[in-house]
């Protein structure tokens, strides 16, 4: 994964609370066995007419939305289920950041995973951020800021492996590898356990 | 030593390198669960890096989500949705067959549903550590096992590593005291529990339901209350092992025999929160309290007993929510027409919920112009209730009996309702567009959705249980 450092970009707001996996990308796309191509079908739903023209009622589809990467979105974004083809099909249509008060866990784990920024922020902070769409920010993900344009900042915290691993481009795998004599001993040390299970 | 609650000792148990400020816990899986649609992906990256798996011996496969549940065509092909559909289980078929990963394909006697089949086959045990790219893994807590959703790039290091890295989740129990009232199921005592905490309110908790109710369920009904665990956003649910998980396991082939039986269950019944632990949360629900329950909107926090007044909308989001539902607020939904009801699901398909659902229909028909499909969860399942004559039940009540698989709980099979029609579903998920675009859910027990099936309208099962069939 290459690092990431800062995320510049207006903002596009989608307030809608609980937007869940399947609409940002619904089942019936799953059968893929790729991770790239799936931001054509990124809020498929939502986003296209029955006749496959853009929906003009889609927030995203807005003309002062284009070429936004970041959205702030309504509370408890990514809800649902585990498929990573959420955040593969966020990335693809162009996101690289989504703000929200709530986070779904195994969205945010698997986002941050694939260098999608899904930070927390405060309520407050959220609420005046719906309500200001296409504010311009600077998403400092070393220093861990937002910053708005009127100088202000907004903190936010992610995990502290999840962001060395983002402005470093680790790669969790290899971290996960280096770990194999630990792990060895670990199945060494509960045999009798495992065997009998 | 300091009381510790049953996801403390879960948790203790798989640690391989502690958790640090700057760096989360290396945690061991027992248990890796695969099947074909978050998998591909993870197999694809492991060749990349001329990466094996760890422990092949400790993942199972299986053929779900994306088969047909229609019986195979005449020239021996199989009714796939699509050609992509179609590849999909091809590719896990070659995967399993290359890494050498054990695969209840089409040919073998256990296929069925992943999170039916752990159990069946004794491969979910007490004490466990079980992942799946899927986030009802949930259901596994069940026997008292730390079991958990992840994504694809975890899979990925399951696979390879046979460990992921997690951040320590907090705590919340949830006591469900007193008694369920008579003809009220686990499901309508999750959706009640999901209704009153709120589809997010076990966001970063592992939760662990205990209390007098939850010790009187069978294991189908403690797996059906785990699964949707995830609904209220939890990472895991948990019960602890009791008697009724031991005599329910005993014998399945992936459990210990004889005399190692016996050592096992004593390991496992240490497998319980002890006196005096605590959790960071904890709440309360009156079992006696809870109603024939169903949702009425789009997530499934949207619940409430199906005779009480759908609640108006308070926000934007939850107006758009009844829009989508055509739900009316002051009225309950009790009543509202009902198109497709579908029985199935990791959460409501095994023998007992095919069981409840043809106890309310035995000897009558559902209503014209109303579509049922009953789905078992796996070949196991599908036996059971034939030898049972439960297939019967169904097939002269006028619902399709089908092949065991996901079917129209995700939609992606071609298992599938229109825009607009209403379902009675027992699955877990009541999404804009999750049983095909367009399509309004309404998340239901069995026994409801059966009693729908007859009146063609959402309708409360004990008033079929109570009077005998004509
Ligand atoms: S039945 Fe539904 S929830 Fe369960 S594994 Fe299949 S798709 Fe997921």
């Amino acid at each position: 994964m290459l690092p990431i450092t800062r995320i510049h970009s207006r903002t596009a707001v989608l307030a809608d609370e609980n937007i869940d996996t399947d609409r940002i990308i619904p089942a019936r796309f799953l059968t893929t066995t790729e991770r790239s191509g799936l931001g054509k079908l990124c809020f498929h739903d939502w986003r296209y007419q029955a006749d496959g023209s853009d929906n003009p009622a889609f927030p995203l589809n807005q003309p002062q939305a284009q070429q936004c990467s970041i959205i702030v979105a309504g509370r408890n974004f990514g809800c649902g289920s585990s498929r990573e083809h959420a955040p593969w099909a966020l990335l693809d249509y162009g996101v690289q950041a989504v703000l929200c008060s709530e986070i779904a866990d195994i969205f945010r784990n698997n986002a941050l995973k694939n260098g999608l920024l899904a930070i927390v922020i405060d309520e407050p902070e959220h609420r005046w951020l719906l309500k200001h769409p296409g504010i311009e920010l600077v998403i400092d993900v070393r220093e861990q800021f937002i910053a708005l344009p009127d100088g202000g900042h907004i903190r936010f915290q992610l995990e502290p492996f999840a962001r060395h691993c983002l402005i470093n481009g680790v790669d969790q795998l290899g971290y996960l590898l280096q770990h194999a004599d630990a792990i060895g001993a670990y199945e060494q040390r509960t045999r009798t356990q495992q065997e009998a299970a | 030593m300091s009381a510790k609650t049953l996801f403390e000792k879960l948790w203790d148990a798989h640690i391989v390198v502690p958790e640090t400020d700057d760096t989360p816990a290396i945690l061991y899986v027992d248990l890796h669960l695969v099947h074909e649609v978050t998998s591909p992906q993870a197999f694809s990256e492991l060749r990349e890096r001329g990466l094996q798996l760890r422990r092949p011996d400790r993942m199972l496969a299986t053929l779900d989500h994306s088969t047909p549940t229609l019986p195979t065509n005449a020239d021996g092909t199989r009714p796939y949705a699509n050609a992509e559909a179609q590849a999909q289980v091809t590719q896990l078929e070659t995967n399993c067959r290359e890494f050498g990963v054990e695969l209840h394909g089409w040919d073998s006697d256990d296929r069925g549903i992943v999170h039916v089949i752990g159990p069946e086959l004794g491969a979910t045990q007490p004490g466990m550590t079980i992942v799946c790219g899927d986030s009802h893994t949930s259901t596994h807590g069940a026997f008292g096992a730390l079991a958990f959703g992840i994504g694809t790039t975890e899979v990925g290091h399951v696979m390879a590593t046979q460990c992921l890295l997690q951040r320590r989740p907090k705590t919340l129990a949830i006591h469900v005291d007193g008694k369920l009232p008579q003809g009220i199921s686990a499901k309508d005592l999750i959706l009640h529990i999901i209704g009153t905490i709120g589809v997010d309110g076990g966001t970063g908790y592992v939760l662990e339901y205990r209390g007098a109710a939850i010790e009187a369920l069978s294991m189908d009904e403690r797996m059906t209350v785990c699964n949707m665990s995830i609904e209220a956003g939890a990472r895991a649910g948990l019960i602890a092992p009791d008697e009724t998980t031991f005599t329910w396991l005993k014998g399945r082939p992936h459990v210990p025999q004889g005399a190692a039986w016996d050592a096992t269950v004593e390991r496992w019944r240490a497998l319980r929160s002890d006196d005096g632990a605590t959790y960071d949360r904890e709440v309360h629900i009156d079992a006696s309290a809870v109603k024939p329950t169903v949702t009425y909107g789009t997530h499934p926090g949207m619940a409430i007993a199906m005779d009480a007044p759908v609640p108006a909308a308070t926000n934007a989001q939850e107006r758009r929510a009844l829009d989508y539902m055509q739900s009316r607020p002051g009225e309950p939904m009790q009543g509202t027409p009902v198109d497709v009801v579908f029985v199935g699901s990791c959460t409501n398909s095994r023998l007992s919920d095919l069981r409840e659902a043809a106890n309310v229909l035995r000897g009558r028909r559902i209503a014209e112009g109303v579509r049922m499909l009953v789905v078992p969860g796996s070949e196991a399942v599908r036996r059971d209730a034939e030898r049972e004559g439960l297939h019967q039940v169904f097939t002269a009540a006028g619902a399709e009996w089908r092949v065991p698989g996901c079917s129209m709980c995700i939609a992606m099979n071609g298992d599938l309702a229109q825009p607009g029609q209403l379902v009675v579903s027992t699955s877990n998920r009541n999404f804009e567009g999750r049983q095909g675009k367009g399509a309004r859910t309404v998340l239901a027990s069995p026994a409801t959705a059966a009693a729908s099936a007859l009146a063609g309208r959402i309708a409360d099962p004990r008033e079929y249980l109570t009077q005998v069939a004509a």
